[in-house]
């Protein structure tokens, strides 16, 4: 493999840009012409847990762009549509690999077109500081799973090629059941972040007072839980025991919902939560508390007007 | 006979109790509020409201509560984490009087009924808020139900003496022998409505017309109502309908909640006395509570992220 296209250069784009650069040619597609500008010019820097510059090759459109064999879809799950429209009719040899959190961002992109698909969630976080610069934090995996067209050593390839990058992945015969779990983690403990203000710490695994907000959060995932076992699907980790571990690890992560809230940015509850009560009502599964969260963050989106 | 009534906890709504009830002659007024600017300027220039009704009171105001005389009535209008500071400093003025709450929430009888021995449940629909020390913005006017709290009654003769007073005060007052069910249908719409603004910075009027929110306000009012019933409570209407009336423009569309208010100037919410309160309740009946579990644990979570 050698050319890789990162279709939307966010915090997570940015940094699969930066990292992949170092071992092929990397193009960026990119929504603004400034971003795309800045990159061609300055490069991509990466600093935490790395600190380099990438040289990469960007566009606002893929007519613009030399044809790669892997194109990493990483925008914001409520611009995969629109970027999965603008790819359509181009590149029908390139493997697409969707990395959103939640549900269906490849049956999103399986509309627009043909390409074998691959399907992804990753755990690993940074923090965009610039067009041009991306600073990497959680150096966790990228798991990677077959879609559509695609076998288990294709996401083998693209597991190898992101690790010899510098990052981390693993690839799986089905991803599903950790999809789920990161799903109903993520559903969980990010809309709890934000609504409430706090940081992904100690108290949402606290179990003393009634009042606790453990109990939120066990209920939480249990009717996640609930959804998925009606999805006929077994989970990979169980989401209280991955909310008890990171909490005990102390670090206080700033979930991306609630840093989201904190910047009144519209916030990816559509496709996290969203696709959860979305599953959860077409398997006839009750998920009231779920629905409470999503109702509490649209609301306060709509506060901000 | 005249009487002495105490207004403990001289807030917004302590102040509008005090301000009407220091216009009748037959009644001497005493404030009792550790706000020491609001006590001064009260003792200087008089308890002053305006807004709803302009009036002007003279009154004694301390924040010692051995100042305080024996007194006939105590009405207590603190918040309600502040009730038990609050009547144990004042307790001894009481010991031959009775004690009313006019607090938000549930339980506040309970923590009065430790101090003394005749205590008056009580609602109350007025708000305000304070402007300046001694200076009460009364927002909204509105009734107050006193009866005879079940486990240490105050007559109910004396439950009617403290009801006419302030209603010849201008405070329109009914005094009845089961309280609860106006209380709960308070206590149920508060918990249903002012957290949804807390946790969405959405004033009443929006929360309600958003369907799903509206839905959520609904679910917290079934459950709220589910525990009344276990305990007997007749609600005297419909929270349901509270809502919707509230939501009218001329009402309080744009009217933030009290909770939301506090979260907006990190003060500790009376959380723990109204989603708090119905589930501790709905606990001890059997009667579960899912909803207001989560809406306690999200209020408890936004408070608690002010340390972090």
């Amino acid at each position: 493999m050698n050319r890789v296209c990162i279709a939307g250069a966010g915090v997570i784009g940015s940094l699969f840009a930066g990292y992949l650069a170092r071992v092929v040619d990397v193009t960026v597609l990119t929504r603004r012409e400034e971003h795309a500008t800045a990159l061609n010019e300055a490069g991509l820097r990466v600093s935490g847990r790395g600190e380099f510059t990438s040289r990469v090759t960007a566009a606002t459109s893929p007519d613009a762009l030399p044809v790669p064999e892997l194109v990493i879809v990483a925008s914001k799950g409520g611009d995969v549509d629109s970027i999965a429209a603008e790819l359509a009719g181009h590149w029908p040899e390139a493997t697409l690999m969707t990395v959103q959190n939640g549900l269906g961002a490849d049956e999103i992109v399986a509309g627009h077109g043909a390409w074998p698909l691959l399907t992804a969630v990753t755990f690993m976080s940074g923090t965009r500081h610039a067009d041009t610069h991306v600073e990497y934090v959680l150096d966790t995996a990228t798991w990677i799973g077959p879609s559509r067209g695609t076998t288990v050593d294709d996401a083998r390839a693209v597991v190898a090629l992101i690790e010899k990058a510098g990052l981390k992945a693993e690839a799986f015969d089905d991803l599903r059941p950790a999809q789920w779990s990161k799903l109903i983690f993520n559903a969980t403990v990010n809309t709890v972040a934000a609504v409430t203000g706090l940081r992904h710490d100690s108290h949402f695994a606290a179990l003393d007072e009634p009042s606790d907000l453990g109990f939120l959060v066990r209920n939480l995932m249990d009717e996640g839980k609930a959804v998925a076992s009606a999805a006929g699907v077994t989970l990979d980790e169980d989401p209280w025991e991955m909310n008890v571990l990171a909490t005990q690890r102390g670090h206080r992560h700033a979930p991306s919902m609630l840093e989201d809230v904190q910047a009144r940015r519209l916030t990816e509850v559509d496709m996290i939560t969203g696709s959860l009560v979305r599953e959860a009502a077409r398997l006839g599964v009750p998920v009231p508390l779920h629905e409470a969260m999503y109702s509490l963050i649209k609301g306060k989106e709509a506060s901000w007007d | 006979m005249g009487l002495k009534i105490c207004v403990v906890g001289c807030g917004a709504v302590g102040s509008l109790f005090a301000a009407n009830l220091a216009t009748l002659d037959d009644v001497e007024v005493w404030a009792y509020d550790l706000a020491q600017a609001h006590v001064d300027a009260i003792n200087r220039d008089g308890l002053r409201l305006t807004g709803a009704g302009e009036v002007v009171s003279r009154l004694q105001a301390t924040s010692d509560a051995a100042a305080l005389p024996a007194c006939d009535f105590g009405i207590v209008a603190t918040k309600a984490m502040h009730s038990e500071t609050a009547i144990s400093a004042t307790a001894h003025a009481f010991t031959n009087g009775c004690v009313a709450t006019v607090q938000n929430g549930i339980g506040n009888e309970e923590v009065l009924a430790r101090h003394v021995e005749r205590v008056i449940r009580g609602t109350t629909f007025p708000a305000g808020k304070i402007t300046a020390p001694g200076v009460v913005q009364w927002d909204v006017k509105g009734d107050t139900t006193f009866g005879p709290y079940e486990d240490k009654p105050a007559p109910f003769q004396e439950v009617q003496r403290l009801a006419d007073a302030c209603t010849r005060g201008g405070m329109p007052t009914t005094a009845v022998l089961d309280a609860r069910g106006p209380q709960w249908r308070k206590v149920i719409f508060n918990a249903a409505t002012n957290p949804l603004g807390a946790l969405t910075g959405l004033t009443h009027g929006r929360v309600c017309e958003r369907p799903d929110l509206r839905r959520l306000a609904s679910t917290l009012v079934t459950e709220g109502k589910a525990v009344a019933t276990a305990q007997g409570i007749v609600l005297d209407s419909d929270p349901e309908e509270l809502i919707d009336y509230a939501a009218r423009p001329e009402v309080a569309y744009g009217h933030k909640a009290s909770m939301l208010q506090d979260v907006e100037a990190r003060r500790q919410t009376e959380v723990d006395y109204l989603n708090g309160g119905i589930a501790e309740f709905g606990r001890k009946l059997g009667v579960p509570t899912p909803a207001h579990e989560s809406i306690w644990a999200l209020v408890k979570g936004v408070e608690a992220s002010w340390d972090q």
